[in-house]
């Protein structure tokens, strides 16, 4: 299957783009969520991280299927196992006129673990890093606690301020006068739940932006932004409601723009308890052990579920089966693994192989609003479960209760999602499936506390091989034996899509990201 | 009267004081902030940290003390998510919010008084008939279903209206507002109408209510036989008598309003505080919830002096110090 | 919200005919309120009987299809039966959830205020009846609560409280009660200074059975020309709260929520799934509301001619 599938427009890549036929180049896009801060370093939310990519620039840049590709480093290697050096690019100038140099790095890696009240620090890319020593102005060398593959991967994440800026507060961003960056585009004002305005940098060193002016309006409800884009006052929008995807492709004024997502769609389960809280008989009574220890039910679960019914029916095709923690393709994905077919009457017999043959019932929690159509999905899954004789009770709520309900591992079997930033699946084998260990940060998010040897070593073992193909053929097998063990089970890939008016193209992106500098006019 | 106020005072600060307990009590029982703002990635240290970091590591008690201590200073704490003080979140957004509320307000009155008292002159007519039963259905039909129909009707298929979002906004006494602007109006003019449209019902009613009874009140019989014009006895001596009952329910309702626009604000995407504390409380920033409330309290004792001594200049057989115990 | 204020009297009882008779013809006198009492009438029926008159039972997830989701209406399902308003994403047949929507939204409407009514007017006729530092007590906590919005403490409430049919009921009594208390109180205190309360007092009587068995019985017209109003105010504030994403299980869909799941398909044409419910939602509250005025404008004795 390609991976990307530019629906309505012209074939993407062969399009040829020609600059600005619009006379004053103006941009107005439509966001889903909201930006809380202008600070690049105060909170690592996508929306943030989103519009701190237009006026910063990173070391190292991903290109729309998240590979790794130049940015303010010009190109970077390894010198021994914890030893990286980067030559930066010349001629790089702020947006206040001054040169980017090596300086500006260590001012940026020294506030990263400074700014005060994060709820969520950027250390998590910076604490591998064990020290950093300027050579020249455009070479510097970075050492790691130890050997540390994903070092460019993270520095990705990193937004470079300039080292004026290494003491401004919070406030200063948000007040904009401390929005020095390097990026394609300048800040020019923010009201806050409301609109950011940019405007072009034509000091910027890459590509020369389409647009004077950008305009990011902030509109979460869904129905709201459609009707926006229908009536002309957005000439782009992100996250389209898949409700309304199939009338927007026939719109002969609007354009859409989908690509597959490195977010997947999954069913996580309690591998871990003897008994488990949400599994009982059908009368509601406890059971005497946890079916879902048993390989055979969790096959059994897998092989109820028509991913095709629900990519069709309750996504609108706006996503793919998923069979592995990543679309095909990403770094570290199998082969070898492809997903479970809709199978009633082998479900049935592995359930009573298994000592299930009248099945049993459960409750599938899931939140109600974090993820594409979630609390429709729950209940989809409960009716093909009904099918193979488990009866299914549903549970949604708000993410704001879910998550820490489920954190405190009171659900037996859950719905969830998980983006992988990084575009490999390191990230998610390490936080969703390794044995959960607080101390090394592995399994964080293994909220069915699933534990496999086997796999943990296969993870270990390439988490510290700093040779990509090496460390890809591990992490395929690390994949494969989690994902043959349903330490997971696996739903669909979400499609991130984006909506135009007729006359303005965009490259869909693998990481949510909505970049003005992507969008281009259509001579 | 200073008696009054004082006890006015002495109950509101006894209600911001319980309004904030349950606050917190409802915060820390529906979830933990940490689990929702962290970054997915995050481990165990950065979570300590994070938890450290918002202060969220002592125990409830020790929390609120620091809250109530800190808000007699006049400092409501800063907002986990946004990391700015909670009051200046609430009073960026309170301009918008307040021009929304005081429109509805407005429209509600300039329509819905001419309507009410013709329905309350002509009861039994076709287009009495008619206000009221349309009134009735400004009363039933949800506020979110009439928003999105005026989307799809206004800005959809007759393009006549912006669909959503705020308008231009221009400063005025260092407060931006979109009222000023022909493109703020055009963006205000469908929130306005759909908050107005509930109000305009209880106007039109209240307006035809007290309409059919100051007609039959002895005072206008007696007007009526001195020979006063009825252009001047419905003018002067029944909208007087109307207005008593609209000026008190349209202040109590100014609140609800503000409350309301909850609701309107989501569907339009209007940039207000009532989807500051629906998106507050999606996210638990509890510093921020607590200061909507604390806000919406004063306001509310504000609205109601002021309508208790507008309806003691409206009526002068009531007197403040006797309107309420 | 506010209801309209009603500290009335009740009605006077001069006519030759019973006072019952004259209220049932005075009623009837408006051909629309006889019309609102008749699709009342209607909807009461479909709600109560919702089980046994549905082609399918939307509740139960085992009955559903997802292939059968969103279905035009008047298509067939794949098992032939037709669907006369089509269906919801999940395969849901929009008639049978309309019944039972229906019947949930009523059953929690009619329950929220008669929970509340009950509460209210205790308060309210404990306030009046005693006086001194128990009204004024009660009557700054219903004073406080007035002020405050409804949506607001419902908000906050059911945010605290999570989902749920008990939760939501819990959320819309503390809202409404309030409202009783003060309707109460008011007619409460007209009715205290009537002669047959002070005679009953004279002939000993416990407090018990003054408030219960005299007072009670004489305030109650007022509150139930206002139990109409928040009935239909109780619907209306489910329906929003469950837009806002807080109340009913998204199992067990009552109207409002029926309309929320298809509000995200109202752009794209698929009007049935928000546009039957919302039809269905209108009719119940304002046959309530028509329902309720013509009883406030019967049993107010100042506009009778």
């Amino acid at each position: 299957m390609k991976r990307i599938f530019a629906a309505t427009g012209a074939g993407l890549a062969a399009a040829v783009f020609l600059a600005s036929a619009v006379a004053a180049a103006e941009i107005t896009i439509g966001l889903g969520a909201d930006v809380t801060s202008m600070d690049p370093h105060y909170h690592t939310l996508s929306p943030n991280n989103n519009i701190a990519t237009h006026v910063f620039g990173t070391l190292i840049d991903q290109d729309e299927m998240q590979k790794l590709k130049p940015g303010l480093a010009e190109s970077w290697r390894i010198i021994d196992d914890s030893t990286w050096e980067f030559k930066l690019r010349r001629g790089v100038k702020f947006h206040d006129g001054s040169d980017f140099t090596a300086d500006d790095v260590v001012a940026t890696l020294a506030r990263v673990p400074a700014v005060p009240n994060s709820p969520a620090a950027f250390t998590i890319y910076t604490k591998s890093i064990a020290g950093v020593s300027v050579v020249d102005p455009h070479t510097m060398i970075v050492k790691t606690a130890g050997p540390y593959p994903l070092l460019p991967t993270d520095l990705s994440n990193i937004f470079i301020i300039s080292q004026k800026q290494a003491k401004a507060a919070t406030e200063d961003f948000n007040a904009g006068k401390a929005m020095n960056g390097t990026g394609p585009f300048k800040f020019a004002s923010w009201a806050r739940g409301d609109r950011i305005n940019l405007v072009r940098n034509d000091g910027y060193w890459g590509p020369k932006p389409a647009w004077d002016k950008v305009t990011f309006k902030l509109i979460t409800n869904d129905p709201s932004r459609v009707a926006a884009l229908l009536a002309g006052d957005l000439n782009a929008i992100e996250i389209v409601p898949t409700a309304d995807m199939a009338k927007l492709k026939t719109n002969k004024d609007i354009n859409i723009f989908r690509v597959v997502s490195n977010r997947i769609i999954f069913f996580h389960l309690d591998t871990d308890r003897d008994v488990s809280p949400f599994v009982t008989d059908k009368q509601g009574k406890p059971l005497d052990r946890n079916p879902l220890k048993d390989l055979r039910v969790r096959k059994a679960l897998s092989k109820a579920l028509n991913r095709p019914g629900i990519v069709d029916r309750v996504m609108e095709g706006e996503a793919i089966p998923a069979g592995q923690l990543l679309p095909d393709g990403f770094y570290g994905t199998s082969p070898n693994l492809k997903p479970e077919a809709y199978d009633v009457e082998g479900a049935r017999k592995l359930l009573a192989e298994a000592g299930y043959p009248q099945g049993f019932a459960i409750t599938i929690h899931g939140p109600n609003n974090r993820y594409v159509n979630d609390e429709k999905i729950v209940q989809a899954a409960a009716q093909m479960f009904a099918r193979i004789g488990v009866d299914a009770k549903v549970e949604t709520m708000p993410s704001n209760v879910f998550f820490t309900r489920a954190n405190k591992l009171e659900f037996s079997f859950m719905l969830v999602g998980w983006g992988s930033g990084t575009g490999e699946v390191s990230s998610p084998l390490r936080s969703l499936l390794a044995t959960f260990d607080a101390a090394r940060g592995m399994g964080t998010a293994n909220r069915g506390r699933y534990s496999n040897k086997q796999m943990d070593a296969l993870l270990d073992q390439a988490l510290a091989t700093v040779d990509d193909a090496k460390r890809e053929k591990l992490l395929q097998q690390a994949s494969e034996v989690a994902i043959n063990n349903l330490g997971i089970i696996p739903l669909h890939y979400q499609v991130n899509s984006w909506a135009t008016r007729k006359g303005v193209m965009y490259v869909p992106r693998t990481d949510e990201n909505t970049l003005a500098l992507e969008f281009k006019p259509r001579s | 009267m200073p008696v009054y106020f004082i006890r006015r005072m002495m109950q509101s600060v006894l209600v911001l004081f319980v309004m904030s307990l349950l606050v917190f009590v409802g915060v820390f029982a529906i979830g933990n902030p940490i689990d929702i703002l962290i970054s997915p990635e995050a481990d165990q240290h950065e979570i300590e940290r994070a938890t450290r970091a918002l202060g969220l590591d002592k125990p409830l008690w020790e929390q609120y003390g620091l809250f109530v201590v800190n808000a007699l200073k006049g400092d409501l704490g800063r907002s986990f998510v946004f990391n700015i003080p909670a009051i200046d979140l609430i009073l960026q957004r309170m301009p918008a919010t307040m021009e929304l509320a005081i429109t509805a307000t407005f429209m509600g009155v300039l329509l819905g008084i001419p309507l009410g008292m013709w329905a309350g002159l002509r009861p039994e007519s076709f287009s009495g008939k008619l206000i009221m039963s349309g009134s009735i259905l400004g009363f039933s039909l949800p506020t979110f279903w009439v928003g999105l129909m005026l989307i799809m009707i206004f800005a959809v298929f007759l393009g006549w209206l912006p669909s959503t979002g705020r308008g231009q906004t221009r400063e005025f006494l260092g407060v931006h507002l979109s009222i000023l602007t022909w493109d703020g109006l055009r963006h205000l003019a469908m929130p306005a109408f759909n908050l107005a449209l509930f109000k305009l019902s209880l106007v039109i009613r209240l307006a035809r209510a007290g309409t059919r009874e100051a007609i039959l009140q002895d005072y206008v019989k007696f007007a009526r036989a001195k020979g006063v014009s009825s252009r001047r006895i419905i003018g002067v001596h029944v909208f007087k008598n109307i207005m008593i009952p609209i000026v008190t329910v349209l202040g109590l309702e100014l609140g609800s309003t503000i409350a309301f626009a909850v609701v309107t604000e989501t569907v339009f995407a209007w940039p207000g505080m009532g989807k500051l504390i629906i998106d507050s409380i999606n996210l638990l920033d509890r510093p921020v919830i607590v200061a909507y409330l604390m806000v919406i309290v004063f306001m509310f004792i504000f609205i109601n002096l002021v309508v208790d001594l507008l309806y003691s200049v409206l009526d002068p057989r009531v007197r403040i110090s006797e309107s309420k115990g | 919200m506010t209801a309209p204020d009603t500290a009335l009297e009740p009605a006077l009882a001069a006519k030759p005919q019973t006072p019952f008779q004259r209220f049932l013809a005075d009623f009837f006198d408006s051909k629309i309120a006889t019309a609102g009492l008749v699709v009342l009438a209607i909807i009461l029926f479909v709600a109560i009987f919702a089980p046994w008159i549905s082609p399918q039972n939307p509740y139960d997830l085992s009955k559903l299809d997802i292939m059968d989701g969103r279905l035009e209406p008047g298509t067939k399902s794949m098992d032939g039966k037709p669907f006369l308003l089509g269906t919801d994403d999940q395969g849901r047949d929009m008639l049978s959830a309309i019944f039972y929507g229906l019947r949930t939204s009523l059953a929690v409407g009619v329950t929220a205020s008669f929970c509340a009514m009950i509460l209210g007017m205790t308060m309210g006729l404990t306030a009046a009846y005693f006086g001194g530092l128990v009204e004024t007590i009660i009557m700054r906590i219903v004073d406080i609560q007035l002020s405050f919005p409804s949506i607001l403490i419902a908000l906050i409430l059911l945010a605290v409280l999570g989902q749920g049919v008990d939760k939501i009921i819990i959320a819309l009594i503390a809202v409404q009660w309030a409202y009783y208390a003060r309707t109460t109180r008011g007619t409460a205190l007209v009715e205290r200074r009537k002669e047959y309360i002070e005679a009953a007092q004279c002939l000993a009587l416990g407090d018990r059975r003054v408030v219960f068995r005299h007072l009670f019985p004489n305030c109650l017209p007022p509150i139930i020309v206002v139990n109409t109003v928040l009935i239909a105010n109780a619907i209306a504030l489910e329906a929003t709260l469950s837009f806002l994403g807080l109340g009913l299980p998204i199992t067990e869909p009552s109207l409002g929520l029926l309309i929320a799941n298809g509000f995200t398909y109202l752009l794209s044409g698929k009007y049935w799934i928000s546009f039957f419910p919302g039809v269905a939602l209108l009719f119940t509250i304002v046959s309530i509301n028509l329902v309720g005025d013509q009883l406030r404008d019967v049993l107010n004795p100042r506009l009778q001619k």
